[in-house]
């Protein structure tokens, strides 16, 4: 066991950026939500990483409080697909479209 | 440089080369299959961490649920999504800008952060992980002991007003996806 905590945290902050740049640049709503995807994923690395190096130090109080909330973090992402999805195929059908930018039912 | 390291360093530029493609690719379901081998790379080092209960909850809920979910709709919505046009450089600059200033402020953060360059402690040897996680989650009194002590972390309550939210987004992404003339029938 040789890797530094920073190594994990390095890789989490770059997935993350990478997905924030999916999400921003992308027109079509599945590509943004796939974006979103990967930024979710940076951030339970980071939790599972914070989980093994600090959580599991000797005399830690709560020693699996990183995995429960990664655990959480999950059933949250599986809600938000599951929404996420269900929405772009409701306006697809109305629409006969998912560019973000052309869905302005709620603008004023 | 230890062949823990020569892993992680090959798990990281595996993940990071897929992100990549996932943001990049041309065709939305290539960027979904894409996807999918991000999703496995964060399995591996999910595996290094020696998190092995959230390696399989990778494996079978993102790959075989959300990422299969993914590819379900971008099939549903075809027409449109097969040849996504690139998006304008006034779109892709801006973006590029606001997530590299992230990237530096993130890596800021963890220079900054004291501990960052901490190994990992021993694993305590008579932990069993999957056992005391199933217990901090589901025991109302979360009663889970290790090293001879009994640790009381009970998140029941977090984890059930999960599920709820879990049990209501699945009621309202069926309501939607439903069309109303199928439902007026039933």
């Amino acid at each position: 066991m040789s890797i530094p905590l920073s190594w994990y945290l390095f890789l989490a902050a770059a997935l993350f950026c990478t997905g924030l740049y999916g999400a921003l640049s992308r027109r079509n709503a599945i590509a943004i939500l796939l974006g979103v995807e990967l930024m979710l994923n940076a951030v339970n690395v980071n939790l599972i990483a914070f989980w093994r190096y600090l959580d599991l130090r000797p005399n830690d109080p709560a020693p699996m409080n990183g995995q429960a909330f990664a655990v959480i973090v999950f059933a949250v992402a599986a809600a938000e697909v599951a929404v996420g999805l269900a929405l772009i195929l409701s306006v697809y059908r109305r629409r006969k479209t998912v560019a973000a930018d052309e869905v302005n039912l709620l603008k004023w | 440089m230890t062949a823990e390291q020569g892993l992680f360093l090959c798990a990281a530029a595996f993940t990071l080369a897929s992100a990549v493609m996932v943001v990049s690719a041309r065709r939305l379901i290539h960027a979904a299959l894409w996807l999918i081998a991000v999703l496995s790379g964060v399995a591996i080092l999910y595996a290094l961490l020696q998190a092995s209960f959230l390696v399989v909850v990778q494996v079978v809920i993102y790959i075989g649920a959300i990422a299969v979910l993914f590819i379900f709709a971008i099939m549903l919505t075809r027409r449109q999504t097969d040849h996504d046009a690139p998006s304008r450089w006034t779109r892709r600059a801006p973006a590029f800008l606001i997530s590299l200033l992230t990237l530096g402020a993130l890596s800021g953060i963890v220079l900054a952060f004291p501990e960052a360059g901490r190994l990992p402690p021993p694993m305590p040897p008579d932990l069993d992980a999957v056992n005391a996680l199933g217990a901090a989650l589901l025991s109302p009194t979360g009663a889970a002991a290790y090293a001879g002590v009994l640790f009381h972390e009970s998140y029941v309550l977090p984890f059930e007003v999960a599920s709820v939210l879990l049990l209501a987004a699945l009621v309202g992404a069926i309501y939607l996806a439903t069309t109303e003339r199928r439902r007026r029938e039933s």
